[in-house]
């Protein structure tokens, strides 16, 4: 027998139909407007780019394409300054220095600062903070003198990477102190130790392990800070990458390389940006911590 | 049966079983005394359980005998060695902990091989070694997966194969229960005690589960204030309690107002036997267990000194705990189901007390709280 429903009462069954399509809507319209938001976004990060790799693909009559500029890339030599490519190899030497230096410095003095000493934590953090609210020139001021003793031994520009280590120590910190917060350090050293491992060893196969996210993370911000830094460098009077695009752009106005140039070198950090975030998502999959 | 990887003795149970002994430990923390002048013996091969209240220094206890912190005072013999500056590291004992402490990049196998590749044992030698073990708490069919992919309880078992794997002289568990559930703990604890008396190893339990370390236990330790209150067996801890706070804390029990005298104690007409015949004579508060507690239908509707009504019935399963009002005092007994199904909430019963020995307190204390667990 079919069910009676009096005039003006809604059957159950119709209701929960009508807010089930109400809710579908809703979902339609949210996702739409996702799509809507990152297409915008997506525009305006990446038609600059687009253009930028355009540009550096233009052929000597407008409208005509060559790959000239990047191949000028390894042999271009400005008026009056390095050749481009030593300038690229000093960064990304810099840079591998610069994320050597600040890994081995910072993450055993967290894990200690975390296992031994930990009143130190906040006066730890607060000194890896500090550099974020002094401003590049005051920081160039400050290390004017001790530059100054530096270019006695060396006027390499990988002697750079001692600033570059105090200017990535606020989002190195932060990035490592994340991974450290996630895992029970005290209780992983303290089972490794009472199974016989040294400190190296529980620091070394126990503790960094657990951290491989968050190292590729302060890897990755480090890397992304040398490879965009001028205004140090160039206050120095050093050359890296940045500076010489500088230079090239004011003294030797050959667009083609400079956009080629600029262009390989954010494709680089956007490369290794996916590489570190898909090795990364792996290693957090197989290691997923739940304490 | 297992087999050491450093020794090559097939028969790990053959080994010698050390002695454990602590003299005189004490532990500061600031102004708060953690553990005073701690003296405690373990024999060989034995697994003593130490109870007490939380902040009682049972903890503290275990990470000081496994190197983990500092005694501020006294001496850590194993085995007739003084090991009380030795690090963690090399005192050869294996630990499971409270929290899940297995290594989440590792599996299964290799957490269970972890402190033979710190002890550079060979790889096959290792490996063959971490599957005995896993064999030995059942999870051998485990052995290839990671520990976010185990139970609670898989992973405590995890933790004890990768602890006994090193063949280490004292085992130290510490609550490695206490995360479970109640069907999985009694399984875990059961599956401890069979592998303990299999190893044969010294063992120091942890725990503040009263039910646990009886039930698991060759002697148990009460602690209270960094001090053992009382180190018997669990029997004697439970029926010949050495204190007031050891009876109070381990059961339940009903304090009843009586008086000491004769070697006995008075308790509304009932004349029970003391644990403690020094007791002085004069008015005390008798612990009466509520298992000791039988109760009635009266044979008289007229009130007595025995005669109360039943005012809760809490049921526990096999047993049901049923609260008597008495007038001027509550009273648990413990009980069959069956038995306290017969009598309603608001029916008269009559008690009656079983003579077992019990313990007086101090009458100075504060007004009964029948049944309270402290």
């Amino acid at each position: 027998m079919a069910a009676v429903t009096s005039a003006g009462e809604t059957p159950p069954g119709a209701t929960a139909a009508r807010r089930a399509g109400m809710q579908a809507r809703r979902r339609r319209r949210l996702n739409a407007f996702r799509y809507a938001v990152f297409a915008v976004f997506g525009a305006f990060f990446l038609l600059p780019l687009l253009a930028m790799a355009r540009f550096s693909l233009e052929g000597a009559r407008l409208g005509t394409w060559s790959v000239k500029a990047w191949r000028d890339i390894a042999s271009y030599q400005g008026t009056g300054i390095p050749p481009l490519l030593s300038a690229i190899e000093i960064t990304l030497e810099l840079a591998v220095i610069t994320c050597a230096v600040m890994l081995v410095l910072l993450v055993p003095t967290m894990i200690w600062v975390r296992l031994r000493v930990r009143w130190l934590a906040r006066t730890i953090e607060f000194l890896c903070l500090l550099p974020l609210t002094i401003p590049a020139i005051v920081l160039v001021v400050g290390l004017g003198p001790i530059y100054n003793k530096i270019q006695h031994i060396s006027l390499s520009a990988l002697m750079l990477f001692w600033v570059y280590v105090i200017l990535a120590l606020p989002y190195a910190y932060r990035a490592l102190a994340a991974g450290l917060g996630a895992i029970d350090v005290t209780t992983l050293s303290e089972a490794a130790r009472s199974l016989g491992a040294s400190w190296f060893t529980v620091v070394v196969r126990v503790i960094v392990p657990n951290m491989r996210q968050a190292i590729l993370n302060a890897v990755l911000l480090t890397w992304a800070l040398v490879l965009g830094e001028f205004t140090i460098a160039f206050l120095l009077l050093y050359t890296n990458l940045q500076v010489e695009l500088f230079s090239i752009s004011r003294n030797t106005p050959n667009a083609g390389v400079l956009f080629s140039t600029s262009f390989a070198a954010l494709a680089f950090a956007f490369a290794l940006l996916a590489i570190l975030s898909f090795a990364g998502r792996r290693g957090g999959r197989r290691s997923r911590y739940r304490p | 049966m297992t087999s050491s990887p450093i020794t090559g003795t097939r028969d790990a149970a053959a080994r010698t079983a050390v002695e454990v002994r602590m003299e005189g430990l004490s532990r500061r923390y600031g102004p708060v005394v953690a553990l005073d002048r701690l003296d405690l013996t373990v024999q060989p091969g034995e697994l003593v359980a130490l109870l007490g209240p939380s902040g009682c220094g049972k903890t503290t206890t275990l990470r000081l005998l496994a190197g983990l912190e500092d005694a501020d005072d006294g001496r850590v013999v194993v085995g007739g060695r003084d090991i009380t500056h030795l690090p963690a590291s090399r005192r050869d004992m294996g630990m499971v902990f409270q929290a899940y402490s297995l290594f989440p990049h590792m599996t299964v196998r290799q957490n269970v091989a972890f402190g033979l590749r710190v002890r550079r044992v060979g790889a096959a030698r290792r490996d063959e070694r971490a599957l005995e073990m896993l064999d030995l708490v059942g999870l051998s069919a485990q052995a290839d997966r990671y520990p976010h992919q185990l139970s609670g309880g898989q992973q405590q078992r995890v933790a004890l194969a990768r602890a006994l794997a090193i063949e280490p002289q004292v085992l130290l568990l510490d609550e490695p229960l206490s995360a479970l559930d109640a069907k999985v703990r009694a399984q875990l604890r059961d599956q401890i005690r069979r592998i303990q008396l299999e190893v044969g190893i010294t063992t120091l339990f942890v725990t503040h589960d009263q039910e646990e370390a009886l039930a698991i236990a060759d002697r148990v330790g009460v602690m209270r204030d960094g001090r053992i209150e009382q180190l018997a067996s669990p029997t004697e801890v439970y029926s010949r309690p050495a204190s007031s706070f050891v009876a109070e804390f381990v059961g339940l029990s009903n304090r009843l107002a009586g008086e000491v005298r004769a070697g006995q104690v008075v308790v509304r007409g009932v004349a029970l036997p003391l644990v403690d015949s020094g007791t002085p004579e004069g008015q005390a508060v008798a612990l009466v267990r509520p298992e000791a507690v039988t109760l009635a239908s009266p044979s008289s509707p007229e009130p007595g000194p025995l005669v109360g009504t039943v005012i809760a019935i809490t049921f526990l399963g096999a047993t049901s705990r049923v609260t008597v009002d008495l007038g001027d005092v509550t009273v648990l007994a413990q009980l069959q189901t069956a038995e306290a199904a017969a009598l309603p909430t608001g029916s008269r019963v009559a008690l009656s007390i079983r003579p077992d020995p019990v313990l007086v307190a101090a009458r100075s204390k504060p007004a009964p709280v029948p049944g309270d667990e402290t």
